[in-house]
């Protein structure tokens, strides 16, 4: 009898732990939660673009530019395959992509762009002012840098902004982390 | 030699190999799995009017088992962005470490507007342990 009720006790007091415990993500975390910064853009799917449309899924949003050789397309890809490995789960699952390019980045060049990864991301485009209204709001630091030749090349933040479904800046993942890395957060953000 | 010289050398040498002993191989503890820097209120403004003073320092060092949580607290009154992210005034930011890596940072609340954060792997062999402990008593000293 004593064995049980200390048995019991002892499973109470693990439920009781995990219940009150928060899981840990592997991207860093902003306390408290704050409302994300506006985004007012316009959308490769030819919809006006803000964080308020998504209310209800988990949000990842980043910026870059479909002329990147390197970060953009690591991180498509690795936000491309968390999407895969989710399943149905994905459904629940909106990425943002915002060019720090509007020069050469419109609506079509960013939806042909997206799309070579997964055909749900969404691109945000607009003017010079309006890419960089959005960039000082998630604190986004971008430098171009012209080639001999007149090309240029453009160096930018590269991190994942984690959004909540309430719409609550969460977390903040750097560039770098592996597929398996979001799925373990996406799954704890889309508990909640 | 004597007795008592042979006395006066090996208890000191005796008291060096069992602290040595116990640095190298006794189990390793950190205060805390988080490393807390403050950014202070007034930065921004002290950095508008020119003062290059460095709040904090260009190079934190984390290991990982021990303090391998970075944590940044926002009390200046403006957005500051640390690195992946930006702050709002009174937030905080915490980020675990898994890799042993040299991360650059951008970060506004330098001077340089950069930050390097240095995670080393766990002192796993006694030598290393020792090399921990010394680092973490010089830097409490300097605290």
């Amino acid at each position: 009898m004593i064995r049980k009720l200390t048995l019991a006790l002892l499973l109470g007091m693990g439920v009781a732990s995990a219940a009150t415990e928060p899981a840990a993500l592997k991207a860093g975390v902003l306390e408290p939660v704050m409302a994300a910064p506006q985004l007012r853009l316009q959308g490769s799917d030819g919809q006006a673009l803000d964080l308020a449309r998504f209310r209800g899924k988990v949000v990842l949003l980043a910026f870059g530019f479909s002329n990147c050789g390197e970060v953009c397309p690591i991180t498509l890809a690795t936000l491309a395959g968390a999407r895969k490995k989710l399943g149905a789960e994905a459904a629940n699952v909106q990425v943002v992509y915002v060019t720090v390019d509007p020069e050469r980045d419109d609506a079509a060049q960013m939806r042909k762009f997206l799309g070579s990864f997964d055909p749900t991301f969404i691109g945000g485009v607009g003017t010079r002012a309006e890419i960089d209204a959005a960039q000082k709001n998630f604190g986004i630091s971008s430098t171009k840098t012209v080639n001999a030749d007149g090309s240029y090349n453009i160096g930018h933040s590269s991190s994942i902004y984690m959004i909540d479904r309430a719409g609550g800046l969460r977390a903040v993942m750097p560039y770098g982390h592996p597929v398996d890395d979001f799925v373990h957060d996406l799954k704890i953000l889309l508990r909640k | 030699m004597s007795p008592g010289k042979r006395v006066w050398i090996a208890v000191p040498l005796l008291a060096v190999l069992a602290a040595l002993g116990w640095a190298g191989f006794a189990p390793l503890q950190a205060s805390s799995r988080e490393e807390l820097f403050e950014i202070p209120k007034g930065t921004y403004a002290r950095r508008m009017a020119g003062d290059k003073v460095e709040i904090l320092p260009s190079q934190i060092r984390l290991t990982l088992g021990l303090n391998d949580v970075l944590m940044l607290r926002n009390l200046d009154d403006v957005p500051q962005v640390f690195g992946p992210t930006i702050m709002m005034p009174g937030q905080s930011f915490k980020l675990p470490f898994e890799k042993a890596a040299s991360y650059d940072f951008a970060c506004t609340a330098h001077a340089s507007g950069q930050m390097t954060i240095l995670v080393e792997p766990y002192p796993a062999m006694p030598w290393s342990k020792i090399r921990w402990r010394v680092r973490e008593w010089r830097e409490s000293r300097a605290r």
